[in-house]
């Protein structure tokens, strides 16, 4: 099948799209029976540098409820100046400027390489990128110190014009003034209270025009000179003003008594920031990037009392509804979510701390503004430093990888619905002909907002097949799906990126071979797993686990070779034979075992994948192992308690995280310090190479992993330990006789137990019904 | 008096004009008038004579004197001067006779004497010769009424009173209704007049008919006075009690004659006829009035002068005269005209300047030594050391009275209220002794198992010094081992006088940790400003005043002891509708703002840097004070919050754990949306209706609370009010009313004129030591009992006052009501004891002992009062009283006191005597006149010019004033500065406050306490006028003004250095307004003049002594 591998390929290098069935079903009924659905992950901002914008803006097909963008599909009457839309077959003329139109003479968007274009939005003021610093004070003096010195640093980074604003929080909440010159002003909050949008811009004098309590401002004929001016400024006028006050920042001063977590009013001091931007900056990018460290312990949003005796919440006292503010909590941060989705805006969250920082309960901040969530033991640490810093980074171009208020409308022809997205959205509720009722992740809807997204932001997308099994489509014919992102580029323009795809049909009686072999089984996994985690979030995790087996069983019975009730004769093609493989790390993954996770963990891992693109997605699902030894260059191993060899260096990526492990015997060579020796170089080189591919992983990704470096016995190995396949217990150790590999200490399941089970049941009749 | 000339427009003043007139008048014709006069009155004269015969002098005086007598003796300077006033400005005699007046007096003891009867026991007595001697007021009054004898014009007043009052009776109406309308108005056009010319005609005319009308305008004055008065005097009033009357008016004369004295003299001759033409003129009708003067001018000379001065006053007077009288019975048989005729003098009725000058005289030489029970004290207004041997100093207690009736029926009976004014952190004159600091190591102070009272010399130690009783409630309690000490062979431990808190009447026990909140020794207290930085507060230029005020004024923090810098931390806040916190941390290389909006819910926004001590955080605080003016220069705010404020500061000082003061500078109604905001609600339409204790009250619970919490935190509130309009300082003044704060208001607060003031004050405030956290208690001796407390303080119980400050003006009114017998070998002990923390930061017991008498006489209990302190009593029972009752109940029920008080006396304790006479027992004899003054006060009666803010604002001074204080605020003190020699730098005895004293020729002070007035007349010397104001002459004066300038010569030296010296006794600086004669600041000047009638229908003295009179006769009867 190399060639649909390549034609996946080539698509989603171009459009950033990759189905999980690259030949369609043509039925509802026979969609249904696929088991996988039909389904995409689409990567929106994919960064194409060879893709410039065309300075344009789109042509619109004129049906109000269509309103299609003119695409390479559209049929084209050069003669007439016609073109028709090819999702509602709807006649339209070209606008005067295409006057000039002709077969030889085709504006770019009607050109099949141009199915992915970028129109740069002329009309409306640019409006300046927005960062609004919400900045936790209850820290110890050297994280403050460190975080201190990473802001600084992030104001060199940004465009001199982009506003600022800085909110700190501690006990209290403090929204700092920075027009002042002399006096550094800010306006005092109380943490315990919630305030609507209303009373906090009144109580920051937002509400009436410039009642300046500030001084000698002769009214300045510049547009918002006054209202927002004051706590927003343009970086160029207040850098060293603010560097200063970052300089001056003191740790928040109230006493913590003995036996006490300091107050922190992280919810109030969220809420502010949001009603702050709602008020001043409504339907604008901007970020809301809070910096905490460590659980919210007061007011609205609080998730853990301040007695230090009484732990935060963890797994366990969740499902024994034993966590006293989750739910509050929750809804508090809800609520946030909602609102700053509403007006365009998105929240990030940087947490760095020992303990859980409540991102549990604040995930949603996040997950639904598009914002970023980001983990890390201390501010002080170079993961937060360096990932932080590449939040700035810039792309070819040189503008920031990140764009804000996107909306992403999705089109499809008529044998197709939108049954949902998954991913860092919110649903615009925007009900059309091509909403299926069925919903899939965020349904209901053809449009979702989606407040912040860099190159890598990837949605799920879910269709429904919705052409009825007696009307059957004829032969060549082709669905089509349009993606149109609308959003605001970090260089403050508003453009339009179109996407068109077009797939063929088929009927799965008689060509169920095409469909076989255009199945995508990496993206089909990634897609099943995005459900699940979707549904994990709000179901038990064992409903989930038996909805995914049950799924995957279903699978292997459609499309498995197998004589019915003979295990042994089960054989799955090509094109399939990864999938349960996948599964089963899945199933293993911290995405839906929260065993040995802390909830805060689990949420952050889910975060992340549910935006990150198919390669990285693939990882967190199943890691990559490499191995490194004297036998041969660098090679990739399986995941298993196998490969785990005494004389081996090995290389684990999780996404999350990227071990060094030392094989036993590599440890002790190491210890007795041969790499110092010359006339063993070749064991330096040994050992450093897996250090210099870590480096090169650690540099391109976002958010920076954990590094971790450990040998064999090490504490840490344990990361190494709990992911590989556990072909090799404590309990099957002697039974293999095998010398080789080392033993886990558990009783999961290994991935042979897990295949047999799966071929028993799926060769059997008994079926369950899902 | 004097100052009629311009006063016409006023009618207060009219009536002093007229005086003028008169004189002149008199002076011209007015030995004629007299002569007719006495023809006319030969009738009244009879029924006088009888008084003359008894004291003969002062028919002589009235009549004749004016003419010859006087001029015999002390008349004979007065009149010099009196002429030479006349000469040059035509002033009246009146002021500078009454100020020669009074000093005659002292030399001729015996003419007054027969005056004195009127007012004290003794006086009747005396009357003949022997009250001259008696040690008893009436001595001074005696004087007094010398004075007057001396002056003719007295009896001429008596005169003129009692024909006018005869007249008015009978021809009453006419004159009455006509008269009093045209008063103001006819007034000044007669002094305009040639007093010749116009008022002959009147008075031909109205003779006779005057000779009533007169009385009639004696009546209609009355009743404007004062309303009870009125009735009674215009009808029987005068001729019910006049019957008294009548027979003292002779003597007295005076009335006018007081004021007319004086020139009288001179001129009597003259006036006579003259006067008609005053009385004319007086009663802007007058033509009665001189009518009655030449009758009387018959039988006293003076009587002219009455007609010119008072005429309308008199005719009270002659009522309750004194005059002791003989005659009564007879006037009222012989109906108005006798009465009203015999008028009493205004110098023989007891003279509050009399009686200060008197105790100075005796008891400002010697110090007080406070060691033996049941002392009376010298008088608040004299200068006088006091030696601590056992007894607590009159400087932090007095008492209403020093001797106790045992019972409390006898108690009921007296009606004398029992009340200690208590002063706990008083400050004291350099040569004495603050409280010794008693140490009682980790036991803490010794105290009684039972009461809790604490060791003092009272205890009795018995058992060979193994026990001691407890004075309060006999408990035997055991000595403490290490307290053991062997007693003596009279049963005083050996060690009595090495140990303060067994020999001295006040000392400190240093306090444990029991004592202490929370069982923590406190952190020491904390000052924040908190300053309005609105625009009114802006544009003012009140923040950069008070800004820059404060750079130097925190150097200059309470300290404690020998410390080289204060402990006590300061912060800062600003506010308009929202709050401003300044983070001033020495750490800081500027301060920072920290903005609050949320006023709905109060909070602190920060703790560390907030509270800071000033040297450390020096620069950044000066930074501070510098840019503060700068940020808000050009604020359009112009809405304030006032509650979220005080709460900021509250819940600052609870969040750094310690007591402290906020100083709050506020400008207007806090109409903000916030707790506590406040609306304009002052309706001047509710005075004198039953809703009027409204305005007294706050308009909502909200600071109620707010203080109390404020208490609980030890948190004191200092409000400095700049309004430019209604700011409703009822309800803004709770919180430091509660907290023991201070409220100061500058209305129309300008920075070039009010500067000066308001920094004095500032400085002051904030310099002046202040006790913090504070709980007094005061035990008392079984027997009695604390059971009423007044002051500014908070009470949760109803023993222990809360004062989350008291500094060393605030003062605690105590009143005690007996719940057992008590005996009069033991004696009645009081005890206060006050907790508090010192600005260093160190908690103390204050102690006060103080040992009372008790008796079974009544006698005794009247022989050992304080009125001053009765006044400060009352004065502060009645103004918590308009807070739940109308303002009418309330002085109806000050009078009825005071009439059931004066009425006892009489009953039980005065010689027998006709009930014509009003007795007063010699320590009270000055109850009526301050009585009738603090009923006249801002509060009690209003006059038109006096804001709803200005009364709650005295309403809530008088509160916690001392007994000094009250004193001059009732009565306040009238300096004449031109009459003693340049060269005589003592300080001026003062003269009486009534216009009659004052001389048009002459300057005068005028100060209560809270203002200062220099007055001067039209006629001064353009010497005077030039060494004094810089500018040539009188009219080039500016009225005003409130500075004098700075001149090199003897005078103005002299003035400004009294000045000075009288703000240096006051506890607020005190602005100096100089009013000229007939200008239009009179008014406000008048307004002082207590003994006159006022403007807002007060009465003057001698009508309220008569109404005071004819209320005791109703009680005895």
């Amino acid at each position: 099948m190399a060639t649909y591998l390549e034609f996946i390929q080539q698509n989603e290098e171009r459009d950033g799209v990759r189905f999980s069935w690259n030949v369609w079903p043509s039925s509802r009924l026979e969609a249904t029976r696929m088991v996988v659905p039909l389904a995409c992950l689409l990567t929106p901002l994919k960064e194409r540098p060879d893709l410039p914008p065309v300075q344009y803006e789109p042509v619109l097909c004129s049906r109000p409820t269509c309103k299609a963008i003119l695409n390479p599909l559209c049929q084209v009457d050069y003669r007439a100046k016609l073109w028709a839309c090819n999702f509602c077959f709807q006649r339209n003329q070209f606008p005067p400027a295409y006057a000039g139109i002709s077969e030889v003479n085709q504006p770019a968007e009607l050109m099949p390489q141009f199915s992915t274009i970028e129109y740069v939005i002329q009309r409306g003021a640019p409006s300046p990128l927005i960062f609004l610093y919400v900045v936790d004070t209850c820290l110890e003096d050297d994280d403050l110190q460190a975080l201190k010195e990473s802001l600084q640093m992030s104001l060199s980074l940004l465009p001199p014009d982009a506003l600022v604003g800085l909110i700190t929080f501690g006990r209290m909440v403090q929204v700092h003034e920075l027009s002042c010159e002399g006096i550094s002003k800010s306006y005092v909050f109380r943490g315990t209270k919630d305030l609507t949008a209303k009373q906090i811009q009144d109580m920051l004098g937002l509400t009436k025009p410039a009642m300046p309590v500030q001084p000698m401002r002769p009214a300045q004929p510049q547009e918002r000179p006054s209202v927002s001016s004051r706590f927003l400024q343009p970086i160029h006028k207040i850098d060293m003003n603010l560097t200063d006050l970052l300089g001056e920042l003191q740790r928040d001063p109230w006493p913590v008594p003995q036996g006490k977590r300091p107050l922190r009013s992280t919810g109030v001091a969220l809420s502010i920031a949001v009603g702050l931007l709602e008020g001043t900056f409504p339907n604008t990018g901007a970020r809301i990037m809070l910096f905490t460290g460590g659980p919210p312990t007061q007011g609205p949003g609080m998730v853990v009392g301040d007695e230090l005796k009484v732990p935060i919440r963890s797994w366990h006292d969740i499902e024994k509804d034993n966590a006293r503010f989750m739910k509050k909590a929750t809804k508090h941060y809800e609520m946030l979510a909602n609102r700053t989705a509403a007006n365009g805006h998105c929240i990030d969250i940087y947490a760095c701390a020992l303990d859980q920082t409540g991102l549990l309960e604040m995930k949603c901040c996040p997950n639904l503004t598009g914002g970023y969530m980001v983990m890390g033991d201390s501010f002080n640490t170079s993961l937060f430093k360096q990932t932080f810093q590449r939040i700035f980074s810039k792309d070819f171009n040189g503008n920031f990888r990140m764009a804000f208020g996107a909306t992403l409308e999705v089109k499809t022809s008529r044998e197709l619905k939108v049954a949902g997205a998954i991913g860092p959205c919110v649903s615009l509720n925007v009900k059309g002909p091509c909403v299926s009722e069925n919903e899939l992740g965020v349904g209901g809807t053809s449009q979702w907002k989606i407040c912040g997204l860099d190159p890598t932001t990837t949605l799920g997308i879910y269709f429904e097949v919705v052409n009825q099994h007696n009307a059957p489509i004829p032969q060549g014919g082709r669905g089509a799906i349009q993606f149109v992102t609308h959003y605001q580029h970090s260089s403050t323009q508003r453009r339009i990126r179109v996407t068109t795809v077009a797939r063929n049909w088929a009927d799965v009686q008689s060509q169920l071979k095409h469909i076989e072999a255009a199945f995508d089984q990496e993206a089909a996994a990634v897609l099943m797993a995005r459900l699940g985690v979707f549904r994990a979030e709000t179901e038990e995790g064992p409903d989930v686990l038996r909805w995914l087996d049950r799924q995957l069983i279903r699978l292997c019975q459609k499309f498995g070779q197998y004589n019915k009730e003979d295990p042994m004769s089960f054989r799955l093609s090509d094109s399939f034979s990864l999938y349960p493989q996948f599964m089963f790390h899945l199933r293993r993954s911290p995405f839906l075992q929260v065993f040995n996770n802390s909830p805060d963990e689990s949420s952050y891992y889910r975060h992340h994948f549910a935006r990150q693109d198919l390669t990285q997605s693939l990882i967190m699902i199943q890691p990559i192992l490499y191995s490194y030894s004297f036998h041969g260059p660098p090679e990739p191993v399986l995941l298993d308690s196998s490969s785990i060899l005494a004389d081996r260096i090995l290389l684990m990526d999780t996404f999350f995280q990227i071990v060094i492990y030392l094989g036993e015997t590599i440890a002790q060579w190491r210890k007795a310090g041969y790499q110092d020796m010359p006339e063993y170089e070749n064991f330096k080189h040994l050992l450093q190479a897996p250090l210099d591919d870590a480096q090169e992983i650690l540099q391109a990704r976002f958010p920076m992993p954990r590094y971790i470096h450990t040998e064999h016995g090490g504490s840490q190995a344990r990361f190494l330990l709990s992911k590989v396949n556990p072909s090799q217990t404590h309990n099957n150790l002697y039974a293999w006789g095998q010398e080789t590999g080392a033993p886990i200490l558990t009783d999961d399941v290994s991935l042979q137990v897990f295949m047999d089970h799966l071929k028993k049941l799926a060769v059997s009749k008994i079926m369950c019904s899902c | 008096m004097n100052v009629n000339q311009s006063a016409p427009p006023v009618p207060p003043f009219g009536q002093p004009q007229p005086v003028y007139p008169g004189y002149h008048q008199s002076s011209y014709g007015g030995q004629p008038g007299s002569t007719a006069a006495p023809t006319p009155y030969g009738a009244y004269n009879g029924p006088v004579p009888g008084y003359q015969q008894t004291p003969p002098p002062g028919v002589s005086r009235a009549p004749a004197s004016s003419g010859a007598p006087p001029a015999s003796t002390a008349q004979g300077p007065c009149g010099q001067t009196a002429y030479g006033q006349f000469g040059q400005g035509d002033v009246q005699n009146g002021p500078s006779s009454g100020v020669q007046m009074q000093r005659l007096p002292g030399s001729q003891p015996f003419a007054s004497a027969p005056l004195a009867p009127v007012v004290s026991q003794p006086a009747v007595l005396q009357p003949y010769g022997p009250p001259p001697t008696s040690a008893q007021v009436t001595a001074q009054l005696a004087g007094m009424q010398i004075s007057g004898a001396v002056a003719p014009a007295p009896p001429a007043s008596g005169l003129g009173y009692g024909s006018p009052t005869s007249l008015a009776s009978a021809s009453g109406s006419f004159p009455n209704s006509g008269l009093y309308g045209s008063y103001p108005q006819g007034q000044a056009p007669p002094l305009g007049q040639g007093h010749p010319g116009a008022q002959p005609p009147q008075r031909s005319v109205p003779p006779q008919a005057s000779s009533f009308t007169p009385p009639a305008s004696g009546g209609p004055r009355m009743p404007s006075m004062t309303g009870p008065l009125l009735p009674g005097q215009s009808f029987g009033g005068p001729p019910v009690s006049q019957p008294n009357h009548v027979s003292s008016p002779p003597p007295q004369a005076l009335p006018p004659g007081t004021q007319m004295t004086g020139p009288p003299g001179p001129p009597p001759p003259m006036h006579s006829s003259q006067q008609p033409g005053y009385q004319l003129q007086q009663n802007g009708s007058f033509g009665p009035a001189r009518g009655p003067q030449s009758n009387y001018g018959s039988p006293y000379p003076g009587a002219a002068t009455f007609g010119s001065q008072p005429g309308p006053p008199q005719p009270l007077p002659p009522k309750r005269l004194d005059p002791d009288a003989i005659p009564s019975p007879q006037l009222n048989e012989l109906p108005p005209q006798q009465k009203t005729r015999h008028r009493i003098d205004p110098d023989a009725i007891p003279s509050p300047i009399q009686v200060i000058e008197d105790d100075r005289n005796n008891r400002g030489s010697e110090p007080f030594v406070t060691g033996v029970r049941g002392q009376v004290p010298p008088l608040v207004t004299t200068n006088f050391l006091v030696k601590d041997q056992g007894n607590a100093s009159p400087r932090y207690i007095r008492c209403t009275s020093y001797n106790i009736p045992c019972t409390s029926d006898m108690a009921k009976q007296a009606q004398v209220p029992l009340a200690a004014v208590i002063k706990p952190l008083a400050r004291l004159p350099p040569e004495e002794a603050s409280p010794y600091v008693v140490d009682h190591g980790e036991s803490g102070p010794l105290r009684c198992n039972r009461c809790k009272a604490y060791m003092c010399p009272f205890m009795q130690f018995v058992e060979g010094g193994r026990r001691f009783q407890c004075c309060f409630c006999s408990c035997i309690n055991d000595v403490p081992p290490q307290y053991f000490q062997h007693l003596d062979h009279t049963g005083k431990r050996v060690d009595a006088y090495d140990r303060p808190e067994l020999s001295l009447g006040s000392y400190e026990f240093l306090a444990t940790v029991d004592y202490c909140k929370n069982n923590k020794f406190p952190i020491p207290p904390a000052f924040i400003f908190m300053i309005d930085v609105s625009y009114n507060a802006v544009r003012s230029g009140l923040v950069r005043l008070l800004c820059e005020e404060l750079k130097s004024l925190l150097d200059f923090l309470p300290r404690e002891g020998g410390a080289e810098e204060s402990a006590i931390r300061v912060g800062f806040v600003t506010y308009n509708k929202v709050l401003h916190f300044y983070n001033v941390k020495s750490s800081l290389a500027q301060p920072q703002m920290m903005v609050v909006s949320d006023v709905g819910d109060m909070f602190v926004p920060l703790l560390d840097g907030f509270l800071v001590n000033v040297s450390e955080s020096r620069a950044v605080i000066t930074s501070l004070l510098d840019q503060i003016p700068e940020m808000f220069a050009d604020t359009r705010e112009t809405e304030t919050v006032f509650a979220p404020v005080v709460q900021a500061g509250m819940e600052a000082l609870k969040a750094a754990e310690c007591a402290g003061k906020l100083f709050l500078f506020h400008t207007s109604l806090p109409i903000a949306e916030a707790p506590g905001k406040l609306k304009n609600r002052d309706d001047r339409k509710l005075i004198n209706t039953d809703k009027e204790k409204t305005l007294f009250q706050p308009q909502s619970g909200a600071y109620q609370t707010l203080a109390k919490e404020c208490v609980a935190q030890g948190c004191c509130v200092d409000l400095f009010l700049f309004p430019n309009q209604y700011v409703d300082v009822a309800t803004l003044s709770v919180v430091p009313q509660l907290t023991g704060g201070s409220v100061y208001k500058y209305a129309c607060f300008q920075v070039e004129n009010d500067q000066e003031r308001f920094l004095s004050d500032l400085r002051r405030d904030v310099q002046k030591v202040v006790g913090f956290d504070a709980v007094m208690r005061v035990r008392t001796s079984t027997g009695i009992r604390a059971v009423d407390f007044f002051g500014a303080f908070y009470m949760s119980n109803t023993t222990d006052v809360e004062l989350a400050g008291l500094d060393g003006d605030k003062t605690v009114t105590v009143e005690f009501k007996h719940d057992d017998r008590l005996n009069e070998e033991n004696g009645a002990l009081l005890q206060c004891a006050l907790l508090y923390t010192s600005c260093a930061g160190q908690r103390r017991l204050r102690i006060h002992n103080l040992a009372l008498n008790c008796c079974t006489q009544l006698a005794d209990l009247y022989r050992n009062c304080e009125t001053d302190t009765l006044i400060n009593y009352m004065a502060k029972f009645a103004y918590r009283g308009v807070l739940s009752s109308p303002v009418k109940t309330v002085r109806d029920t000050l009078i009825t006191q005071c009439a059931q008080i004066l009425a006892c006396y009489r009953k039980n304790c005065a010689s027998p005597s006709s009930a014509g006479q009003l007795i007063l027992p010699e320590c009270m004899k000055l109850l009526p006149v301050y009585l009738n003054c603090v009923l006249k006060s801002e509060v009690l009666q209003p006059g038109a010019e006096v804001t709803t803010d200005d009364r709650a604002y005295v309403r809530q001074l008088v509160t916690s004033m001392d007994v000094a204080e009250t004193n001059v605020f009732f009565y306040p003190r009238l300096l004449p500065l031109t009459k003693s020699p340049i060269e005589n730098t003592t300080e001026p005895p003062a003269v009486r406050a009534s216009e009659e004293r004052l001389s048009n020729g002459d300057i005068y002070l005028l100060e209560n306490g809270l203002n200062l007035f220099l007055w001067v007349g039209a006629s001064v010397q353009q010497g005077v006028v030039q060494s004094l104001f810089g500018v040539s002459s009188f009219s080039q004066i500016t009225s005003g003004l409130s500075v004098l300038p700075v001149l090199d010569n003897l005078l103005s030296k002299k003035v400004r250095g009294l000045i000075d010296s009288l703000r240096a006794q006051r506890s607020r600086y005190m602005k100096l307004i100089v009013v000229k004669q007939e200008d239009k600041l009179e008014m406000l000047f008048k307004h002082f003049l207590v003994e006159d009638k006022s403007l807002s229908g007060g009465a003057s003295y001698v009508d309220f002594l008569c109404h005071m009179h004819k209320e005791i006769r109703q009680l005895l009867s």
